[in-house]
């Protein structure tokens, strides 16, 4: 009682809210001036986002071939991080070797792509780490990620935090994870909140920004939805739901309203912006609801690493087992994964 | 085999099969065909039809025809077990209920697949919601059969009921209708629908599983003419019928007059309305969850979408994107969105209808759809008010999309509807949403959700979308009967008018003209015509106007007028009732004079009017205290149940008691805030229309009483066939109760009749709750919350 009639003719529609141009195709946001009236006002209902992000997950499935392809589509896309009071070089090392090997040979082979050089997309750690990190890089394409402007809390005073990033990027950091001031948000200091976040752009030069909004600290969607905004227009690369250390982190609601933040941005400014959920993402499912939620809300161009990260630590693990179980048919076990 | 690499490259869901294997393997086994479930037992199949997958076109299985004689058994069946079921403990009834909800969560995944294979709809709606409703709806019900002995304390089950249900959601539409039925104490013969019987079928191996006293639950299968013979049949009790608005009132027809219970749930073409200020991402996920849910075969579907004119091209421009992201397709896959349209019968009456919708100009926008018995989601614009496509229930994936420029446009566009089943409000606004709530005709309502639904709210509609709720304590309600009177074999049947005024009577004292009383004014009847009448000797003591139809008309047309009633708190309305309670007290002396000229004893004449002012008193009282309820839903919901007025409602009183009578029937009906049109006592309206004069120093604001006497059977058949008449109440002839009931059918008005001979309105069955129950319908309205 197959259908196959039915399955081959699933709708084909080319779905990209956000479409690329020639002008602005792989050019950075540029940013635009602080336009209060694209947030103020704008209506967030949380029941409903609840709802929608609550059967997202329900209404989509991934099985078999397909899924080992997204599951080796999010290791493309993960910030392989970590931000701990003892990182150490050699921990930094081992992070770097796992982000340029994030499989296994075995792994590879059997899913047929061992010659696509397969990376996590970056590597995150805290300023102090770049250095090793870019040492332990060297010779491949991944880029360092560096936290700065007195990560997590953010509350350094502003030159403090500028001069972090430009040492960030002197020591050769590629992308800059900052965070914003959450006073300036709960206090709704749309012009503050812009002039930081524009200087700290101007800060990063050619590297990334990428803004941290500490989602769990703003509360209420319509906050995050007007920080989205603001980061957006003052110029960020990406929007980043997490720390990582506040109480709650990357939440599939708190995401689908930064990304439909990010669409309305794109479909009024044409400029794509990028979308970083970070924290609290353990499992290789949650790597697909994360990709799910982007391909429903802005399509197929969201789940590659130029528009799409996630910050995660163990994740990488739990992908590798299912990947492993993929290949061979039998559950796999972490201790003979090389841990990172 | 695709490469993982070229994978990566489209990141495509890929197939994601549910496996029917196991669905498959039982339908196999009962490959010869399915019989009837009666008395606890499956039947030899008889003349069987084929029932077919819709998303594939195969034939599934075999189905028997029901007969008549398959349904005479069924209710020898149902009547059997009837007696023993009732007089299980409410605990024993609950312990089954408990079993059945039990089996079908040990069984839901079973039940989800055969319910996609049998209806087309994708295997995560059955999963997700068709099944797990399943369940809580006997665990609710299995509460209810628990405490109903103490909840409704005064109440019997009803006996066998009758249930026919829909295609749509074949199991749950089933449970909705077995589970309080059998909390009750009633037994049920229930037919599924014939394009999908199979989770009914696989329910009653479930009845057989967990050992349900045999007779308890019966199925038969079957097309419209097992379900005419389950209509017509005489052992029946109580029908309750979901399905179309013109079925419906094909039931209302047969059944009247039978003494039937009946409910009907029926068709709607809900409004679904954004505002200005709304989640605009919210409303655009409604919509899906509105019209693109189990293909737009809903009945409460949120049909036609109203957006404010300012944010309606950016709302549409949403939407056609977030059709673009809907699948398409294989029912089973579990990555689909819109799955098979029921049956080929059913895509050809939508593409018929969409035909007729683009012939009248409206401007298509659809999405894919694949070859077969499927439909893709379609936005349909350019449709008037008077469009095809505004007007007719599709029950397809289709919404219509209109502007509209301020809220009271927006109810004004919402309520342009014969139906009236249930509505969604998108806004931030809680003085808006509330206030359009309130003015919505509809027994549900969504503020900022869709088509959700629980087990322990009410669901219902008003209008022509039928009458009786499901769900909740207003759901039990309908599957108990309560004490009413045994009528007397005498029957309330006056003598006809006669043609030419009655001559020879004797005036006493000055002449006293009885007008009629529309519009809170004295009007003398359209046809100029009077009637006599007379003492209990047949002596003639005075003249009644002699009203008609076009009477009947104007009064309505006032009771329409006098809006602010409805809208008046119950305290307001309290203060008019005690007022009428003062000035007929005033007035006694004169009102039992009245009585004892028709002839009645000084005492009894004395006993009425003082029980006419305490009427007043326990409707005035009882005007702000008949409340509502909040339900138990979902969490971070409000759900209110809230009681509101049927509107303009027909009330034709009994022959005796003439002031009584008319009081008991009239205050509880206007206590609630329905405008009422009365015809009195045919025999002796003059105790009716002395009252005008109470009412007029009463501040009864004009139009909310009005009185129009004459022949009362003439006169309710006007009323019965007046479609801007909500709620009729008959109390009369029986041949009269039967001709009400059929001429409600037009407007699917809620009618209350029962013989006139019936009740001693001086008893206290002359007063309570029960009538204010008659007199409201209850709104659901759903209201989800947090920041």
């Amino acid at each position: 009682m197959t259908a196959d009639a039915a399955t081959a003719a699933h709708s084909q529609t080319v779905f990209d809210p956000v479409p690329p141009t020639a002008d602005h195709n792989r050019m950075r946001n540029p940013g635009i001036a602080l336009a209060p009236e694209m947030f103020e006002g704008h209506a967030v209902n949380r029941s409903a986002a609840e709802r929608r992000a609550a059967s997202l997950t329900a209404r989509r499935s991934v099985k078999k071939a397909n899924q080992a392809a997204w599951l080796v589509n999010a290791i493309r896309c993960i910030d392989l991080t970590t931000l701990s009071g003892d990182d150490t070089e050699g921990r930094v090392h081992r992070l770097c070797a796992k982000a340029r090997q994030p499989l296994a040979p075995r792994i590879l082979e059997g899913l047929g792509i061992a010659g696509m050089g397969l990376t996590t997309g970056a590597v995150c750690v805290y300023p102090t780490m770049v250095p090793h990190a870019v040492a332990a890089l060297e010779g491949t394409d991944i880029p360092v990620a560096s936290v700065a402007t007195g990560f997590p809390a953010g509350l350094t005073p502003l030159p403090i935090r500028l001069a972090e990033i430009r040492y960030a990027v002197e020591e050769g950091a590629d992308e800059i994870d900052i965070v914003i001031t959450r006073e300036h948000v709960l206090k709704r200091e749309w012009n503050a909140l812009y002039d930081e976040i524009a200087q700290m752009r101007e800060a990063c030069g050619h590297s990334h920004l990428k803004a941290i909004l500490a989602t769990g600290e703003l509360e209420t969607y319509r906050n995050v939805y007007a920080a989205s905004m603001v980061a957006m227009q003052a110029g960020a690369d990406f929007i980043k739901t997490s720390t990582g250390k506040e109480g709650v982190n990357a939440t599939l609601p708190v995401s689908l309203i930064m990304v439909r933040a990010l669409r309305d941005y794109g479909m009024e400014t044409g400029h794509r912006v990028g979308f970083k959920p970070a924290g609290g993402m353990k499992t290789a499912k949650d790597a697909l609801a994360w990709q799910i939620l982007m391909k429903e809300e802005l399509g197929n161009d969201w789940l590659r690493p130029d528009l799409f990260r996630l910050g995660a630590s163990s994740m990488l693990a739990d992908i590798e087992r299912q990947l492993e179980h993929h290949v061979t048919g039998r559950y796999a076990a972490s201790h003979r994964h090389a841990i990172a | 085999m695709t490469s993982i690499a070229n994978l990566i490259d489209t990141m495509d869901y890929g197939p994601a099969p549910e496996s029917a294997d196991i669905v498959e393997d039982w339908l196999a086994v009962h490959e010869a065909g399915f019989g009837h479930f009666i008395d606890g037992r499956f039947t030899r199949p008889g003349d069987t039809f084929e029932v077919s997958n819709p998303a594939t076109g195969e034939t599934i299985a075999q189905i028997t025809q029901g007969t008549a004689a398959d349904v005479d058994a069924a209710v020898k069946a149902a009547r059997g077990a009837q007696g023993k079921w009732a007089g299980l403990s409410g605990h024993e009834r609950a312990r089954w209920l408990y079993a059945l909800a039990r089996r079908i969560q040990q069984h839901a995944r079973f039940l989800a697949v055969l319910e996609t294979i049998d209806n087309g709809k994708p295997i995560r709606e059955a999963r997700d919601i068709d099944v797990p409703l399943v369940a809580r709806h006997f665990y609710h019900h299995a509460g209810w059969a628990e405490i109903a002995e103490t909840e409704f304390s005064d109440a019997k089950p009803v006996g066998v009921c009758g249930q026919i249900i829909p295609w749509n959601f074949p199991l749950l539409m089933l449970a909705w209708k077995i589970a309080p039925a059998l909390a009750a104490g009633n037994t049920v013969v229930l037919k599924p629908a014939e394009y999908t019987p199979l989770t009914a079928l696989a329910f009653a191996k479930i009845c057989d599983e967990v050992g349900l006293p045999r007779g308890v639950v019966n199925i038969v299968t079957g097309d419209g003419a097992t379900g005419a013979a389950i209509v017509a049949h005489e052992g029946i009790d109580k029908l309750a019928f979901t399905g179309s608005t013109d079925v419906g009132r094909l039931i209302r027809r047969e059944t009247a007059g039978s003494g039937k219970k009946l409910t009907l749930e029926l068709g709607g073409k809900s409004p679904f309305i954004v505002f200005a200020d709304a989640d605009l991402d919210a409303a655009v996920e409604g919509v899906v969850d509105a019209i693109w849910f189990n293909q737009g075969q809903v009945c409460c579907a949120g049909a036609r979408i109203l957006v404010a004119e300012s944010v309606a091209e950016r709302f549409g421009a949403l939407l056609r994107q977030r059709m673009a992201a809907l699948r398409v397709g294989d029912p089973l896959d579990k990555s689909t969105d819109v799955g098979a349209i029921v049956h080929p019968v059913q895509l050809a009456r939508i593409e018929e209808l969409m035909a007729k919708g683009v012939a009248e100009g409206a401007d298509l926008y659809q999405g894919e759809a694949p070859d077969g018995c499927f439909y893709p989601p379609t936005l349909a614009t350019g449709v008037e008010p008077a469009s095809t496509l505004a007007t007719e229930e599709i029950f397809g994936p289709v919404a219509t999309l209109t502007t509209f420029r301020t809220p009271a446009d927006a109810i004004a566009l919402a309520n342009n509807t014969r139906y009236g089943l249930a509505a969604s409000i998108w806004s931030e606004n809680v003085n808006l949403c509330l206030g359009i709530a309130a003015d919505l005709k509809a027994g549900v309502v969504w503020i900022n959700c869709t088509n959700v639904f629980d087990a322990g709210a009410g669901f219902g509609g008003y209008r022509e979308s039928g009458f009786g709720r499901e769900g909740g304590r207003e759901g039990m309600m309908e599957y108990l009967s309560f004490p009413a009177p045994k009528p007397p074999k005498a029957d309330d049947a006056p003598a006809a008018i006669p043609p030419a005024p009655g001559l020879g009577g004797v005036v006493v004292g000055i002449d006293r003209t009885a007008k009629l009383y529309v519009g809170g004014k004295q009007k003398r009847p359209d046809g100029g015509y009077s009637y006599p009448v007379t003492n209990a000797k047949g002596e003639a003591i005075g003249l009644a106007g002699h009203g008609n139809r076009k009477d009947i008309r104007d009064a309505v047309e006032a009771a329409h007028k006098a809006v602010g009633w409805g809208a008046a708190t119950g305290h307001n309305r309290a203060q008019v009732l005690y007022y009428l309670a003062e000035n007929l007290a005033a007035r006694a002396d004169e009102f039992t004079d009245r009585l004892k000229s028709f002839g009645q004893s000084p005492a009894k004449a004395k006993t009425e009017v003082e029980t006419a002012i305490q009427r007043c008193f326990w409707y005035a009282a009882q005007a702000d205290k008949f409340d509502g309820a909040v339900h138990q839903t979902k969490s971070a919901h409000v759900t209110l149940a809230m009681h509101e007025p049927l509107g303009v409602m027909g009330i034709a009183c009994p022959t005796p008691f003439p002031l009584l009578g008319f009081v008991s029937l009239v205050l509880p009906a206007v206590a609630m805030g329905n405008r009422v049109v009365a015809i009195p006592s045919q025999t002796h309206p003059l105790a009716a229309t002395d009252l005008y004069q109470v009412l007029e120093t009463s501040d009864v604001p004009g139009g909310v009483i009005n009185i129009v006497t004459g022949e009362r059977d003439e006169l309710a058949k006007t009323l019965g066939d007046h479609d801007g008449v909500d709620g009729l109440w008959y109390f009369g002839s029986r041949d009269g109760i039967a001709m009400v009931e059929q001429r409600s059918a037009g407007n699917l008005k809620q009618t209350w009749t029962e013989p006139g001979m019936a009740r001693d309105w001086t008893k206290p069955e002359g007063h309570g709750r029960a009538f204010l129950h008659r007199a409201t319908q209850v709104k659901n309205v759903w209201v989800p919350y947090g920041e």
